[in-house]
């Protein structure tokens, strides 16, 4: 994953609260292999009418090369699906910026190099109403946690070792791996301490439940 | 040293190292792994490198794994393909579809013993909260973070803060654990709880079965939280003993007195408090696309014309996909099917609940019911519950996600209604189109017997006449 520090993009207004993992990609395209590019699927029942035609007026079809998305809190909640970030990185989305996001949607964008960027409900209303005419142009950078639309820079809320991650495009297996004689210590201590830390079937899974049968 | 609570206890027994910027590399007891899990083996594959610690990692079947016949589509069919073949080439245990022990992620966890409290236990599931039921710190990640648990047995997360919901009182006949974990996300919000780590306390809960700590600490994250947790005590040790893959002779009694340790202790403080009454709380059905959508059986359908700002927007959205007419009484809301199942509820004393409102009774509506496991589903059968189900006219089905996220096939048409006993009503979640309705396994049950939302209390008074 390359790191990054500004990104000048079009950003597009989803005005809707709580839009949760499922409706950013339906369950039934999951199956597909990254490889094959998961942005048609983002979300595709609001994109798509039932018979697969395009939405002509919905917010990501009239601007199709938008790489911000301003949307309402709660983004991202829900399933734990990584599939929801691949749907909006594939489709060109850099940065969503919102007053919240769901613990788990944060943590797989910033594995993708995706910034969620909070910012205040205000601000959120105020950035809203100045993409009211059409997308804008906004400059987001990653550094002094900034965003520059029209006139305004409004400053957004980001955990700071996220905001390390991003600008470096850190592995977090690379630098794991460089700790790996305290994870090896670690394990012999645990293990010592609780042998039951390494599973070792006891009993026949047949009894299992039995407890509950009594009751 | 100063007071620690349920959750310090489990991330400093777990913390391997913690960087200056205050992120913990933590060690992972637990790892399961599902179908979905396809993408973070395709990522160590790139990488070339082994799952670190195989022994400690299990697979199973449950997000595309058929319940009626064998898989609806090919593609379907892949995914459990490929789980197989990449647990075989891990040297990963897998509960396959041919495998007794097959089922729900979080029901065989638990169910076979790998669940323990005091362990720190991940899957790439967001309902992996329901772990935490037992004193474990069991939270749900990404497909990246799969990887790197796979990878090296670690995982790298910032400490929660920790809020507690101390519940009062007790709950009422016809009221269980969906129905206060319901009135807490109402109360608190779809994003009340982000951030923290969820301790549920008080006599409420201590009362609760291991089944009903399940369902509440499984729907933490429907609240915004990615952890739940509730001490250890004596239903969980009894729930534990003698589980296939517990600890058993001397290491049991070791197990029973460091997990004894585990409560939080009596002055600890939390960074958030939440109180709530048992006894007020009514049986609860949602009316709209998110959890906290959610009121009492006895209310009526909010009008969005009596709400203010952005709050009304949202209620007419979601009215308007549910289909629903303000001012209504949410029990004239008829519905076209049910659904019990998921890792929320279908576990053996769910199915008990669902079986006691429709024994001897006729359901007016079509639906399914898919026990949590194979092994819940033959104890349910051994007691006969699979009778009542068939005879009131649902369908009696295999194990596994089901429709509650709809992948394997099993799903709600457009436009129609399903009561049913999972954990999401967002749009779409049980199929395009979809309308649902979550609520508890006896409300689901009553809901099938007369074919629209229905107090199961009512029901269950007709049954102490009768």
């Amino acid at each position: 994953m390359s790191g990054w520090s500004t990104h000048t993009g079009r950003a597009v207004a989803l005005d809707r609260e709580n839009v949760d993992t499922d409706q950013l990609i339906p369950a039934r395209f999951m199956s597909t292999p990254r490889s094959e590019g998961y942005g048609d699927f983002l979300l595709y029942d609001f994109r798509n009418d039932v018979y697969g035609n395009p939405v002509p007026d919905f917010p990501l079809n009239t601007v199709p090369n938008a790489s911000v998305l301003i949307s309402r809190r709660n983004f991202g909640s829900g399933s734990s699906r990584e599939a929801a970030v691949y749907a909006l990185v594939d489709f060109g989305i850099r940065v969503v910026i919102a007053p919240s996001f769901g613990d788990i949607f944060a943590s797989n964008s910033v594995n993708n190099g995706l910034l969620p960027a909070r910012v205040s409900e205000a601000e959120v209303y105020t950035a809203m109403a100045t993409l009211a005419g059409g997308a804008k142009e906004v400059t987001v950078d990653l550094t002094d946690k900034t965003i520059r639309l029209g006139n305004t820079t409004i400053e957004f809320t980001l955990d700071d070792v996220w905001q390390q991650k991003l600008i470096n495009g850190w592995d977090d297996i690379d630098l794991t791996q460089n700790h790996q004689k305290a994870i090896s210590a670690f394990r012999t201590r645990h293990v010592a301490g609780m042998p039951w830390a390494i599973p070792v079937q006891q009993n026949d899974f047949r009894s299992a439940g039995r407890d509950t049968v009594s009751q | 040293m100063s007071a620690r609570r349920l959750l310090d206890k489990l991330w400093e027994s777990h913390e391997i190292l913690r960087r200056e910027d205050g992120t913990s590399l933590l060690w992972v007891d637990r790892h399961l792994v599902h179908e979905g899990s396809h993408h973070a083996f395709a990522k160590i594959a790139e990488r070339g490198v082994p799952v670190a610690e195989p022994g400690l990692t299990f697979g199973v079947a449950d997000h595309y794994a058929p319940t009626r016949g064998g898989p609806a589509t090919d593609a379907i069919a892949r995914m459990i393909a490929t789980l197989a073949s990449n647990t075989a080439k891990h040297g990963i245990t897998c509960f396959g579809l041919d495998d007794p022990r097959q089922g729900i992620v979080h029901v065989i966890g638990p169910e076979q013993g790998l669940t323990l409290p005091g362990l720190l236990i991940n899957c790439g599931d967001s309902h992996t909260s329901t772990h935490g039921a037992f004193g474990a710190l069991a939270f749900g990640i990404g497909a990246t973070e799969v990887a790197h648990v796979l990878a090296t047995q670690t995982v790298w997360q910032k400490k929660p803060k920790a809020m507690r919901i101390n519940v009062t009182g007790r709950l009422g006949p016809g009221v269980g654990a969906k129905d206060l974990a319901l009135a807490w996300i109402a109360k608190l919000g779809a994003d009340g709880a982000r951030g923290h780590a969820i301790e549920y306390t008080g006599p409420a809960v201590c009362s609760l079965s291991m089944e009903g700590r399940m369902t509440l600490c499984n729907l933490s994250i429907e609240g915004g939280a990615r952890f739940g947790m509730i001490a250890p005590d004596e239903t969980t040790f009894a729930y534990v003993k003698r589980r296939p893959f517990a600890p058993s002779g001397d290491d049991w009694d070791r197990a029973g007195d460091l997990w004894s340790e585990l409560p939080s202790d009596a002055d600890a403080e939390f960074e958030t408090e939440v109180t709530m009454d048992a006894s007020e709380i009514a049986p609860i059905v949602t009316w709209g696309t998110t959890p906290e959508d959610a009121l009492p059986v006895t209310a009526t359908i909010p009008d969005p014309a009596r709400m203010q700002g952005s709050a009304a927007e949202r209620a007419r959205n979601a009215l308007d996909y549910m289909g629903l007419t303000p001012g209504r009484n949410l029990t004239e809301i008829a519905v076209d099917q049910v659904f019990i199942g998921s890792c929320t509820n279908a576990r053996i004393e769910d199915l008990r609940a669902a079986a006691a409102v429709l024994a001897g009774r006729r359901a007016k509506v079509p639906g399914i019911v898919s026990p949590g496991s194979q092994l819940v589903k033959r104890q349910a059968e051994a007691e006969g519950l699979d009778r009542i189900f068939i005879d009131a006219g649902l369908d009696w089905v295999g194990s596994g996600c089901s429709m509650c996220v709809a992948m394997n096939g099993d799903h709600v048409e457009p436009g129609k209604r399903c009561a049913s006993t999972t954990n999401r009503n967002f749009r779409g979640r049980q199929g395009r189109g979809s309308r649902t309705h979550l609520m508890s396994p006896a409300m689901v049950a009553a809901a099938a017997v007369t074919g629209h939302l229905t107090d199961v209390r009512d029901l269950l008074k007709q049954r102490e006449v009768a």
